[in-house]
């Protein structure tokens, strides 16, 4: 479970997350969605500490990630994150992209990690895959690998950032089967996204953010068909 | 014009022979070089301010001033420095490391930089620490993107390497100038060395497409 607790991040003099909290509860997928600079992204790195909160508490099972005595990178082994541009590494093949983290930081022999590796690249569709570069993928398939890499080291809760934005219309679907898919298997999910109709179908909450605050936490259902606040409604306007 | 390689022709094997002394104070300056200009170009991006400075006072040192002057100092230094005339080549192959590693931190600092931030976000979202994000992940693409920058140092230390003929090492350069104080004739055997230079540079750009080919099979 995820606690979030008057969660605070300035940028300088910019404040850009202006007390947030909430709480994500195991197997939940929460889509996070806001027009843009209103600290969606932002509120999302401070989940795996890409960002370091200015002030405030993010529990993670129970564990303060905030706090100073806490390993970081113990906590992001468990916390997968997938980035809109993809970030594979491009000099090794997809295979050992997969293989490279959970060989290097659980120890994993190589053969356990390729098996691995290979088992989730066949549930991403993509063992035809396993030796090419990533510069040989196309976009969709680039992020269904970006999934799999993530879900080799067998996170407990999965970050998206924005992961269909950068993709060719014709590829967001694939990429969103894939997530949907993950979501059934009841992984906890928490979605940056643009995406209002998977984000209806799938999320068990809609986050909606504005200029850094939480204004909106509620089921698809009610947020969709009957928002709260007139900044949503202004905001779902333009989107549909 | 009047060129005569005829009576050269003797002292030619003297020449070559010089080959394996430039060779050996090149390539083993080159290891120094690279190795000191690696852990140069990692105080320059550290978090620690004072790592930084160092690096940055050395690299202005050693780019500020002639590698002659360099060389000289450290072979004519070192009776007052550590009480004992260090051997010429060890002498050469110091001062050429240190130098160039000035030059190669900056190098590779400016490699590392040029890397995506996406990759080492992507490595720390993963749980790699640091150390191992950048060696199995940013540097190999760093090296990637400097390995012209890189290829361009070595030629550059190969062809200046000629200088120890000041502190009479008896490289290519010293025995072509040796060979052409014997026979009054200066102008052919410092063409010989010339020729001589020129070749092994094409070699090592040769054999730098060819690492840079294997290295771009991912693209």
């Amino acid at each position: 479970m995820i606690k979030v607790d008057n969660l605070h991040k300035h940028f300088g003099k910019l404040e850009v997350l202006k007390g947030i909290s909430t709480s994500i509860q195991n197997g939940e997928v929460v889509a996070i969605i806001g027009p843009s600079g209103s600290g969606k992204s932002t509120f999302l790195r401070c989940i795996n500490l890409l960002e370091v909160p200015t002030d405030g508490r993010i529990m993670i099972n129970g564990k303060d990630i905030t706090d100073k005595s806490t390993n970081i990178m113990k906590v992001r082994q468990n916390v997968g994150m997938v980035f809109q541009h993809f970030h594979l590494f491009p000099h090794k093949t997809v295979l050992q992209n997969l293989t490279y983290a959970p060989m290097k930081v659980k120890g994993l022999s190589k053969s356990d990690a390729e098996k691995t590796g290979l088992e989730l690249l066949e549930k991403v569709g993509l063992s035809a895959k396993a030796h090419e570069y990533p510069n040989r993928l196309s976009g969709g398939q680039k992020q269904r690998v970006a999934i799999a890499r993530a879900l080799a080291m067998e996170p407990d809760v999965m970050l998206f950032d924005e992961p269909t934005s950068a993709l060719d219309p014709e590829m967001v679907k694939e990429v969103l089967d894939v997530m949907k898919n993950l979501a059934h298997t009841g992984m906890t999910m928490a979605i940056v996204t643009h995406e209002m109709g998977f984000a209806r179908e799938v999320a068990d909450r809609v986050l909606f953010l504005d200029g850094g605050v939480l204004v909106e936490d509620s089921p698809p259902e009610e947020f969709f068909s009957n928002p709260k606040s007139e900044r949503a409604r202004d905001f779902l306007q333009k989107m549909l | 014009m009047n060129l005569d390689f005829q009576q050269f022709i003797p002292s030619l094997p003297y020449i070559l022979k010089g080959i394996g002394v430039t060779l050996q104070i090149v390539s083993m300056a080159g290891i120094l070089g690279f190795v000191l200009g690696i852990i140069l170009s990692f105080f320059k991006i550290s978090r620690f301010k004072f790592l930084g400075w160092i690096a940055d006072a050395y690299t202005s040192v050693f780019r500020g001033t002639p590698l002659v002057l360099q060389l000289m100092l450290i072979y004519y230094g070192s009776p007052q420095l550590i009480g004992y005339k260090i051997d010429p080549s060890t002498a050469a192959v110091l001062s050429f490391g240190l130098n160039s590693a000035a030059y190669i931190s900056e190098i590779i600092r400016a490699g590392i930089l040029a890397v995506d931030k996406g990759q080492s976000e992507a490595a720390m979202a993963l749980g790699v620490p640091y150390r191992p994000a950048m060696m199995d992940i940013i540097l190999p693409q760093a090296m990637k993107n400097i390995l012209p920058a890189l290829m361009n140092e070595f030629i550059t230390l190969t062809k200046e390497s000629a200088i120890v003929t000041v502190i009479g090492v008896t490289d290519v350069m010293r025995r072509a100038y040796i060979v052409g104080g014997e026979k009054f004739s200066y102008f052919e055997p410092i063409l010989i060395a010339g020729l001589i230079y020129y070749i092994m540079v094409m070699i090592l750009t040769v054999l730098g497409k060819g690492i840079e080919r294997r290295m771009r099979r991912s693209d």
